[in-house]
């Protein structure tokens, strides 16, 4: 799925939200191979920056140019929620998410590597936040897509977890995908930076 | 293909497995009609001449009252998301949605109609189109509402304005449906406004899905 041509342009990218410029002037290159962390406090506007990058959010300023005019082909988003139904359980959640987004893989194996090993057919109102976050991950074990968009992938996961998942966006990386995702409090290592602060926006390497 | 049946498949599972969205519907459907007889009188010509309008307008409410939570709980935990940054098109499980919904909360309401119909003193001749009415016009009420509904699925408390959204758009429907009952009670020909309902469903299943995929990507904030 991954190749070199992978590419994320932003030019001049703005946006404003409730008569406050959450962002303005956001230029930068994203190239296949590489990992973005944007940070910023909350209400800085990471989440906004996402869903503007992945299509969900459509008032802004400024130019947003994928590599290639079907590029939500290549697209996995996780969005600020987990995407998880209570009333199915963590098999049937990652298979419709599956059929969704085209993408194949074997689920059970997908759900044993984030450690949902035996959950497969408990009802996901009966995980914790932590669990369910987990169901949602499990797509990354899947079929690799060309670009990750990932919103705060962290949240509510135990410290293995977090080694696990830093390691499986590293080989992501290095296999030739885009790798983007925000989170405020840890800073990653060897990723390219985005800091959204007080209406601006600044790459910091 | 596979991702509709996919779609389709846990759409069905959703639904069964929260009974109340299933029940509410039906249960809505048979209380109003059974209180009629006793508000008004139980006269029999009176109860054969009100109940194509009852029958219709209960059937009407009974599906307007089951779309209010169609994508909200789609839209709380982050399926919505899921689903419009899909490779897949929206239409595809918007589809899967609609025939899941209506196959659990509009077809029962048809299945159990003659028997309603019964009770309200229907000639046993107008049954047959009772059924076939609710039949093609339950589907057509059903997406027209998702259309209101994927519009104010952002909305907090959406319901009453999609009930303003929606029931302008019901009225050919009620019309039509209620008249077919109408006049196979008086045993005319029913054939041509049965057409007129079918042509009405089949413009909303070629282009209701489409309006339903805009209107989740409007409330996503596009």
């Amino acid at each position: 799925m991954s190749d070199s041509s992978t590419r994320l342009e932003l030019v001049q990218l703005g946006c404003e939200r409730d008569d406050r410029m959450l962002f303005s002037g956001l230029s930068l290159t994203a190239r296949a191979g590489e990992i973005w962390q944007i940070t910023g406090a909350n209400g800085a506007g990471k989440t906004t920056l996402l869903r503007i990058l992945v299509g969900l959010h459509g008032f802004f300023e400024g130019e947003r140019r994928w590599w290639k005019p079907q590029w939500q082909q290549d697209l996995l988003y996780l969005g600020h929620q987990p995407g998880v139904r209570e009333e199915l359980n963590p098999l049937e959640n990652l298979r419709y998410a599956c059929a969704l987004s085209d993408q194949a893989g074997d689920p059970m194996a997908a759900l044993a590597a984030v450690g949902l090993r035996g959950f497969e057919d408990v009802p996901a109102a009966h995980l914790s936040a932590g669990q369910k976050r987990r169901v949602a991950l499990a797509r990354l074990w899947l079929e690799r897509k060309a670009v990750w968009v990932l919103d705060e992938p962290y949240t509510a996961i135990d410290q293995d977890g977090v080694a696990q998942l830093d390691a499986q966006m590293q080989q992501a990386a290095e296999a030739g995908s885009l790798v983007i995702y925000t989170s405020h409090h840890r800073v990653g290592e060897g990723v390219q930076r985005l800091h959204l602060e007080n209406g601006r926006a600044e790459v910091l390497s | 293909m596979n991702a509709f049946r996919a779609a389709l498949g846990r759409e069905l599972l959703v639904l069964w497995r929260s009974p109340a969205e299933i029940i509410n519907p039906l249960f809505f459907f048979v209380m109003v009609i059974s209180l009629f007889p006793l508000a008004i009188s139980p006269k029999p010509e009176l109860l054969a001449t009100v109940a194509p309008g009852v029958l219709w307008v209960a059937a009407l409410l009974a599906v307007m009252l089951s779309l209010d939570g169609l994508f909200r709980r789609d839209q709380e935990s982050g399926v919505l998301d899921m689903l419009l940054t899909a490779p897949v098109m929206p239409v595809v499980p918007v589809l899967a949605k609609l025939l899941a919904h209506w196959l659990l909360t509009g077809l029962p309401l048809v299945l159990i109609s003659p028997l309603l119909g019964h009770m309200l003193q229907l000639p046993d001749a107008a049954l047959g189109t009772v059924m076939l009415s609710l039949l093609l016009g339950t589907p057509a009420l059903t997406i027209v509402g998702a259309i209101g509904a994927a519009l104010t699925v952002g909305l907090n408390r959406g319901g009453i304005l999609l009930a303003v959204l929606v029931l302008p758009l019901y009225i050919p429907v009620l019309i039509f449906g209620a008249g077919a009952v109408s006049a196979a009670a008086g045993g005319a020909n029913v054939d041509g406004i049965l057409a007129i309902l079918g042509a009405l469903l089949a413009l909303t299943i070629s282009l209701g899905p489409l309006a339903v995929s805009a209107g989740l990507k409007i409330s996503s904030g596009n």
